[in-house]
């Protein structure tokens, strides 16, 4: 029995180009060009794809950070873009997201406890004391030491402030969170922690995943379903075990070709 | 490995931060800062101390004492044209000036901000509107528009000010705006507005405090000028009224005795200048102490190329070079160590490598490995201070690079060996044609003709595989895709065929697609050529496709090296075995990737013995003593671990 939580309906998104000084205006560019996805509840969607298929503009979208241009978008049958205008904060208790720069996503002039209690008191109302009560707990949901919490983001490693990232999506206690490249910024070893941290954290707290990210390999650990994105559009999307062993599209195809493999070549 | 375990062996990362001297006592390092807030604090002392000093009645006139000089017994410094003490007026109308100078900048600074802050962070029409708005204000010159305002309002010191005031706003306004637009944008804002905060909080709490910095420094630097215009407007008889004393009114009194009496108007000027001074003197410190840009160092020279200890020195305990000295590369102990406060940063410390013509080398590392800073070296490419090579060589065809002279190493730079940086955007000039930048080095090196030099860059491009290479040599960097500028980068670095060509994370920042192909033309390249190849990449996939043989570096050091093939199936070394078991491998899903728990350390407090057994699964008490040495474990496979060969 599938349970859809998420559900994308030939969503588009268009951006104005630039008019010039003369002459007609250039026509708008299609970033996202028709998607529709279901996502069910309690797993994991990778979205892969390279730079400009419009893969985080999706994920903005999802988040209500971004309005649709075209299309219907929803959350539990509820529409994002009407929740992000009119009720803003039920949105984000139920959905959440990690962004790809660990450090770039955490004001440098808040400490952590700020940073973690703001979602805690704007979107759970909770006083002093169970902010902290609660911080703590997230701190060590994350695997940081709570006393950290009074420090600022600099004071960090990439790996530390992407947990500090994540902690802040679960602080909302959203069931869905949409990461955007959340571990290409980081160092394998540790790129292999926070794997590892976000699937305990799926199984502990049935959390919905939506996992962007350019690379296969990541994607094919992590992911149960599997959508190839390419100008805007998915072109092939098939359960993971599948997709990477039996490619149907031609696009696909071309990515795990390009896939490079720490196995030493065959041949020069 | 379980997450409380990940969680004990995780210590704060660095805690130097902490220990930095505050904003304050920074400034009083600064001797002229210091020198202008206590200038400054003098003189506010004295005025703020006004109404509880002993001083004659500011206003009171006594023709029969008129015209004093300095010096005159119960006049310090003399009395004007009417007779009032000019030591009461002056200390009177500093208190005026000031407090109208502060007061201007303040008000201007808060409305300039409020405007800046609120056209960036709702830009669209609101922005338009107000910068427009905000764009016709600065149309007119400045002081026409106080003196318009002025003569609108009528004379007198607050009109003065509202004039001042709204002269000053539009510059806060773009500066804030300016500075808040590149954070409106940032991850952090868009994060504060998942969290639930309004749009009110997220400007005051997550905005303002980051334009902060900005905004004070550019209120020091105006006050001194707000209390000059205040000054300027009151001299020519729109400011204060008689008999009210302010500086610049002072002045204006003062004027027509000059002849006469020079020291009415001399001593207000001279209240002026210092004024002025302080003000500036503290702000151009503040301005050190808060701008990033500066902080970073910005204002630290770096030397032509990275400063290194005599060869002398540097060779100690080296053994004779041999064969090494016919090879286009040879490394041999190198140590570049980066002096950063009072720590040293032993950044590499102590890489041995080789590479034989034609041959591809990879080094494999995480960030902070080392491995950016050892390529670095070889061409003294390394930003001293604080960077500086302190021991080992690097041997080009025998030649040590580290002791050459400058213009030696620019000859090599390019000519002999030549790199391939990350990020081609930011590598290639973007203000010249791509043909004309390849042309350039093939001149600079080879003494060949505009035109001859133009017709190789184009054949270069075309052996890069650029579509249409006649007409793209005509185009500018922003022009091409991400994958045509790498190409192009390759292309500079082929253009005087060099006999190594180092490449650091050269695809690093392209996509999967075109990365497959920038790598297989890499390859084809050398081959063609013959040119030797250091690789440097975090991916070992990246290196299987290039590298005969690979270095895998941590803190600062080499831990294992051999042929490619061999040290990924068969890694000796835990380091490189633990963080093989890190990397996701397409097509094996049920393999789970293994994290290694902790963190490298910092290369500042590198631990005794190997620097890796903090975090080793294999670690023994042993392995935290004394030099642990690169040993063979095959014939051409080595190891720096004691415990390879331990079951």
């Amino acid at each position: 029995m599938t349970d859809i939580i998420l559900r994308a309906d030939a969503v588009v998104r268009e951006f104005p180009r630039g008019r010039r000084l003369f002459g007609p205006r250039s026509p708008a560019l299609r970033a996202v060009d028709g998607v529709s996805l279901a996502i069910n509840r309690g797993q994991t969607i990778g979205i892969v794809g390279e730079s400009g298929c419009g893969k985080s503009t999706l994920a903005r979208m999802m988040v209500g950070l971004l309005e649709p241009s075209a299309g219907r978008l929803e959350i539990d049958g509820q529409s994002i873009p009407a929740l992000a205008r009119h009720d803003r904060r039920s949105l984000h208790r139920r959905v959440q997201m990690v962004f790809q720069d660990p450090l770039g996503s955490l004001n440098p002039r808040k400490t952590v406890r700020e940073i973690l209690a703001a979602p805690l008191r704007a979107l759970h109302g909770m006083d002093r004391t169970a902010c902290n009560k609660r911080v703590a707990e997230l701190m060590d949901l994350v695997s940081l030491r709570a006393d950290f919490a009074d420090r600022y983001p600099h004071e960090f490693s990439g790996g530390q402030s992407q947990r500090i990232g994540i902690a802040r999506a679960l602080a909302a206690q959203a069931e869905v969170i949409v990461l955007d490249e959340p571990v290409s910024a980081l160092d394998v070893s540790v790129q292999a922690q926070v794997l590892i941290l976000l699937a305990e954290l799926q199984t502990r707290l049935g959390l919905t995943y939506i996992f962007i990210s350019h690379d296969l390999a990541v994607v094919e650990t992590i992911a149960h379903e599997v959508a190839v994105m390419n100008h805007g559009q998915i072109v092939e999307q098939a359960p993971a075990e599948r997709i990477f062993a039996d490619p149907q599209h031609e696009y696909t195809r071309l990515l795990l070709a390009s896939a490079l493999r720490a196995a030493p070549r065959s041949s020069g | 490995m379980s997450a409380p375990a990940l969680n004990a062996t995780m210590p704060a990362r660095l805690s130097y931060p902490r220990d930095r001297p505050s904003a304050f006592a920074r400034l009083t390092q600064n001797r002229m800062a210091s020198f202008g807030l206590l200038l400054l604090s003098l003189i506010v002392v004295v005025v703020v101390a006004a109404p509880i000093l002993p001083l004659a009645p500011p206003h009171v006139a006594n023709v029969a004492q008129r015209l004093r000089p300095p010096l005159t017994p119960g006049h310090f410094l003399g009395t004007d044209q009417v007779g009032r003490d000019i030591l009461s007026r002056l200390i009177w109308g500093t208190r005026l000036s000031l407090a109208v100078g502060v007061f201007a900048a303040l008000i201007a600074s808060l409305i300039g901000s409020a405007i800046g802050l609120l056209a960036a962070f709702r830009g669209g029409w609101i922005d338009t509107l107000l910068m427009r708005g905000i764009d016709m204000l600065m149309a007119f010159p400045y002081l026409l528009l106080a003196l318009a305002i002025v003569a609108a309002l009528g004379p007198g010191l607050v009109n003065a000010m509202i004039a001042i005031t709204i002269v000053n706003v539009p510059f806060f306004a773009r500066g804030v705006r300016g500075a808040a637009l590149s954070i409106v944008r940032t991850d952090f804002m868009a994060a504060a507005r998942l969290s639930g905060l309004s749009d009110a909080r997220i400007v005051f709490w997550e905005l303002l405090p980051n334009v902060m910095p900005g905004i004070v420094i550019g209120l020091s630097t105006t006050i001194g000028w707000m209390i000059l215009e205040t000054a300027g407007l009151s001299f020519l008889g729109l400011g204060a009224q008689p008999p009210q004393a302010d500086l610049g009114g002072m002045l204006g009194e003062g004027r027509n005795l000059l002849q006469v009496a020079p020291h009415v108007a001399t001593i207000p000027g001279l209240v002026i200048l210092l004024l002025a001074i302080g003000i500036n003197l503290i702000g151009d410190g503040l301005r050190d102490v808060l701008d990033p840009k500066l902080k970073s160092g910005g204002l630290a020279r770096t030397h032509a190329r990275t400063d290194a200890v005599s060869l002398e020195e540097r060779s100690k305990g080296l053994p004779l070079p041999g064969a090494a000295a016919r090879l286009p590369l040879a490394i041999r102990g190198l140590r570049t160590h980066f002096r950063i406060g009072r720590a040293i940063y032993a950044a590499v410390d102590g890489v041995d490598m080789a590479i034989a013509p034609g041959e591809s080398v990879g080094i494999v590392g995480e960030s902070g490995s080392g491995k950016t800073v050892t390529a670095l070296s070889i061409l003294g490419l390394v930003a001293t201070p604080p960077g500086r090579i302190v021991g080992g060589e690097i041997l080009h065809y025998g030649e040590e690079l580290a002791s050459a002279t400058l213009s030696r190493l620019q000859e090599i730079r390019g000519r002999r060996i030549a790199y391939v940086f990350q990020d081609p955007q930011s590598t290639l000039n973007p203000l010249i044609r791509i043909g004309e930048q390849i042309a350039e080095s093939i001149r600079r090196h080879q003494g060949k003709s505009a035109a001859e030099a133009m017709r190789l860059a184009v054949a270069l491009l075309e052996s890069v595989h650029i579509p249409d290479p006649e007409h793209k040599a005509n185009a500018y960097p922003h022009e091409l895709s991400g994958g045509q500028r790498q190409r192009v980068g390759i292309a500079i670095a082929l253009a005087n065929d060099p006999e190594l060509i180092i490449a650091d994370e050269p695809t690093t920042a392209l996509d999967v697609t075109t990365q497959a192909q920038v790598l297989k033309l890499l390859n084809e390249l050398r081959r063609e050529r013959g040119a030797a190849l250091l690789f440097i990449s975090h991916d070992f996939g990246v290196i299987a496709a290039v590298c005969d043989r690979v270095h895998v570096m941590y803190g600062g050091r080499v831990v294992e090296s051999g042929p490619v093939a061999e040290v990924l199936e068969r890694p000796r070394h835990p380091y490189t075995q633990r963080l093989l078991a890190c990397v996701p491998e397409l097509g094996r899903r049920g393999r789970q990737v293994t994290p290694i728990p902790g963190l490298p350390p910092s290369t500042d407090a590198l631990p005794p013995g190997c620097a890796f057994a903090p975090r080793c699964h294999r670690a023994a008490p042993r392995c935290s003593i004394g030099e642990i040495t690169l040993d063979a474990v095959e014939s051409d496979h080595y190891a720096r671990c004691i415990r390879v060969n331990d079951a």
